[in-house]
């Protein structure tokens, strides 16, 4: 006999809200994967430069951010931002930054993750189509961006797919700051009206079916690439 | 390129300490915009209801403030900003200057005087137990070797804490996150009491499935008088504060005010609290001050 | 307002009891190590079990069931799934049972229930992979010789699987550290929440999350040691680098 009884009755109210989360959890992942993904590749190739002050800039960074929690990462970024910024013209102080704060945080954390993806794709081109390149008289600039990177990154498509998975999944994260992406929203309507229960199991059924079905696409283009 | 980057980095890390803030009205004048701090749930002080809109009688008090201060400072538009609070965020958003002003359910006293300053008093509770009927639960001394939910971050967990410490009960004290996780808590069994701040219980009860099966008992350990946060030792800003409050307190607005909250059906689902006004409050709206109980 | 470092805030008395704010974070880093390493060891057990169904084709497709659920919602809705649904769902008595425990008893095994079923589903996809690169004469070769399936998978199969896939199990092992700080929004004071603690009762924000950030990455660090040596001990001569 299950002991609890269950009323639903707080979501379709509720509805809107939890979709205006949704965006705000969309938007969070969108602006991680770009940023994610532009200063990933960055990262990665200065982690493979000769340049000795670089690649230690950029071990350091992607060592820093992959060897603490995302959720102390957040915290720290909600708790210093806003007086980071305290001297930016522009910005007051009282200026809501739980949003771009969140989104700052997030975007650099990956960026250490996608890096490290990057750079696997980037060592996976064997080292003479760099060759060729130069000798056709390409400078590395050239021959990164025509030769290796486009290789590389199709190469890499499925993981980086994966890892925008996993990342939406994690923004749930920013619930520690009281932001109301899709789970906080869903966690907020729960708590004000006493169904923290049944909002829970709705939230946690609505990022299976979009995960699942994320994931299963993903599985099908890298299936479709390989043959 | 990457290099001056990371100095920019590490300067503004070594300068961050050091950046002063503004005086409040100055802040408010210059963006043309407040940052006001809100709870989510601490109902009915400072909630949202079915539009997300927050609404409350803390809230509703911060709006007449606001006005005065939109008045004090001659604006002609200001810009209203509102931020999310939890018990356990709202010291360091107002420390950090994230926010300016939060009137919701919060406790002044003088451990928390030193972080940041408290406006004239918006209301005076006592501490007390939220439980079943038929718990048997009567008073604190029956809590012993039970499991009791409060609240993380408010002055119960602090008390709770103190008196199992002073008289050896032997609670086991569970710190929920907000006001409607401890009563999740309570509800599902995990804790057989409550412990919070009275109005706050009585809000809780209202939204169970079954409110008769619940009951506010037991002596209050503390009285505590709620009072908007402000920045910590802003005189100028404080003074604007306290003036609009004693003036709602005083031309009878507030009483009504209170009627809405607490003796009539309130958002989202219509429930009624019937919380009498108490004679701390009636004492409160003769004479507005901002003294702290303990 | 400008800020003053207060280091020594942390050796000073805490506001409960006797131990000092440093006293409060070891207790934290105790927590979070030992409901890492205690849900890793569950982790690995599930995790074998379900990476071996994976492989055999009658159970493959229970196995996938469970990684596809544990894998599709992020770990916070399931560690409040865990915690504040699961015991509703239940039957009556064994929830009660449940929700009479200590209740940091009840937030230390939702926590340990759910990264070890949540990290288990990631196991489970390593090995099945480590499984899968060795070639099928191994498989074959072990039935030749008469041993049942079952000891072919024990003798024969996991040892080897397990020598392949241990650099990529590093790296969900070090995830276990880093994933238990979400045990601090159930309220577990381990070690992320301990800093979050401090920031209210001390009001430096600052010392008490640098702290927490060293003593997260000095676990790395000693894993990582203590990982590398291993594999280098286990490494299995003529595969992979």
């Amino acid at each position: 006999m299950m002991s609890y009884d269950f009323d639903w009755s707080s979501i379709p109210g509720a509805l809107p809200f939890l979709w205006q989360g949704m965006q705000v959890t969309l938007q969070i992942t969108l602006m991680a994967i770009l940023v994610g993904i532009v200063w990933g590749t960055l990262l990665a190739m200065m982690r493979l430069s000769k340049q000795r002050w670089l690649s230690w800039f950029a071990a350091g960074y992607i060592n820093l951010f992959r060897s603490i929690p995302l959720l102390l990462v957040l915290l720290w970024f909600f708790l210093i931002l806003p007086r980071l910024l305290e001297g930016v013209p522009g910005i007051t102080p009282g200026t809501d930054l739980r949003l771009s704060s969140a989104m700052v945080g997030f975007a650099l954390f990956e960026s250490a993750y996608y890096a490290e993806i990057i750079r696997a794709g980037i060592l996976s081109i064997p080292k003479g189509q760099q060759a060729a390149a130069f000798a056709l008289g390409m400078n590395y600039r050239a021959a990164m961006r025509f030769v290796v990177l486009p290789q590389a990154l199709r190469n890499m498509l499925p993981l980086l797919l994966t890892q925008a998975i996993i990342l939406f999944q994690d923004t749930s994260l920013v619930y520690v700051s009281a932001l109301a992406d899709f789970f906080g929203a869903a966690y907020k309507v729960g708590d004000r009206d006493g169904r923290l229960v049944e909002l829970l199991l709705f939230a946690g059924a609505v990022y299976f079916i979009l995960c699942y079905s994320a994931s299963s696409l993903v599985n099908y283009l890298s299936k479709r690439m390989k043959a | 390129m990457t290099r001056r980057l990371a100095m920019l980095f590490a300067l503004c890390w070594l300068a961050l300490p050091a950046l002063a803030q503004e005086p409040t009205l100055k802040k408010i004048r210059d963006s043309g915009s407040i940052t006001l701090g809100h709870r989510e749930s601490s109902i009915p002080f400072s909630y949202y209801d079915d539009k997300q809109q927050v609404i409350g009688y803390s809230q509703e008090i911060m709006l007449k403030v606001v006005a005065a201060i939109k008045a004090e400072l001659k604006l002609s538009a200001l810009q209203i900003k509102m931020v999310p609070v939890t018990s356990q965020n709202r010291i360091s958003l107002i420390q950090n200057g994230a926010i300016d002003i939060e009137c919701g359910s919060t406790s002044n006293n003088t451990e928390r005087q030193k972080q940041v300053s408290f406006s004239n008093s918006l209301f005076v509770i006592g501490t007390r137990l939220l439980t079943r009927t038929s718990s048997g639960v009567k008073d604190f001394s029956d809590l012993a070797g039970k499991n009791v939910v409060t609240t993380a971050g408010t002055t119960s967990e602090r008390l709770l804490r103190r008196i199992n410490e002073e008289k050896k009960l032997g609670m086991s004290i569970i710190s929920a996150k907000d006001h409607g996780e401890s009563f999740l808590t309570l509800e599902t069994g995990r804790a057989v009491a409550f412990m919070m701040d009275d109005a706050l219980l009585y809000g809780e009860l209202a939204k169970a499935k079954k409110p008769g099966d619940w009951v506010v008992v037991g002596t209050p350990q503390s009285r505590e008088a709620y009072g908007c946060m402000l920045p910590k030792d802003d005189v100028a800003f404080k003074k604007v504060v306290d003036e609009a409050i004693a003036r709602v307190m005083s031309s009878g607005e507030a009483e009504k005010i209170y009627s809405r909250w607490f003796l009539n059906p309130i958002p989202p689902k219509g429930l009624n609290l019937n919380f009498p006004l108490s004679d701390d409050m009636k004492a409160l709206y003769k004479n507005p001050n901002d003294k702290a109980f303990e | 307002m400008s800020y003053a470092w207060h280091w020594e805030v942390l050796l000073q008395p805490a506001a409960s009891g006797t131990d000092t704010y440093l006293g409060w974070m070891l207790s934290g880093l105790k927590l979070t190590l030992m409901l890492s390493l205690s849900a890793w060891l569950m982790a690995l057990l599930l995790g074998t079990l379900l990476g071996v169904l994976r492989t055999v084709p009658r159970w493959s497709g229970v196995a996938a069931v469970y990684v596809e659920l544990f894998r599709n919602i992020p770990l916070l809705v399931q560690l409040f799934i865990w915690y504040f649904v699961l015991p509703e769902l239940l039957p009556a008595t064994w929830g009660d049972a449940y929700k009479q425990l200590n209740p940091y008893l009840q937030q230390f095994l939702a926590a340990w229930v759910c990264l070890g079923f949540f990290t288990s589903a990631r196991v489970c996809e390593q090995l099945r992979s480590g499984i899968e690169a060795l070639p099928p004469g191994q498989k074959n070769a072990g039935l030749a010789l008469g041993l049942t399936l079952p000891q072919t998978y024990r003798l024969v199969l996991l040892p080897m699987a397990w020598r392949l896939v241990l650099p990529p199990l590093t790296s969900e092992f070090l995830n276990i550290f880093k994933n238990s700080a979400v045990a601090s929004t159930i309220g577990l004071l381990e070690l992320a929440a301990q800093g979050r603690q401090l920031v209210d009762y001390t009001a430096q924000p600052y010392e008490s999350f640098i702290a927490v950030t060293v003593f997260y990455m000095l676990i790395n660090i000693v894993v990582m040691t203590l990982m590398h040596q291993l594999e280098q001990k286990v490494r299995v001569p003529g595969y992979g680098k």
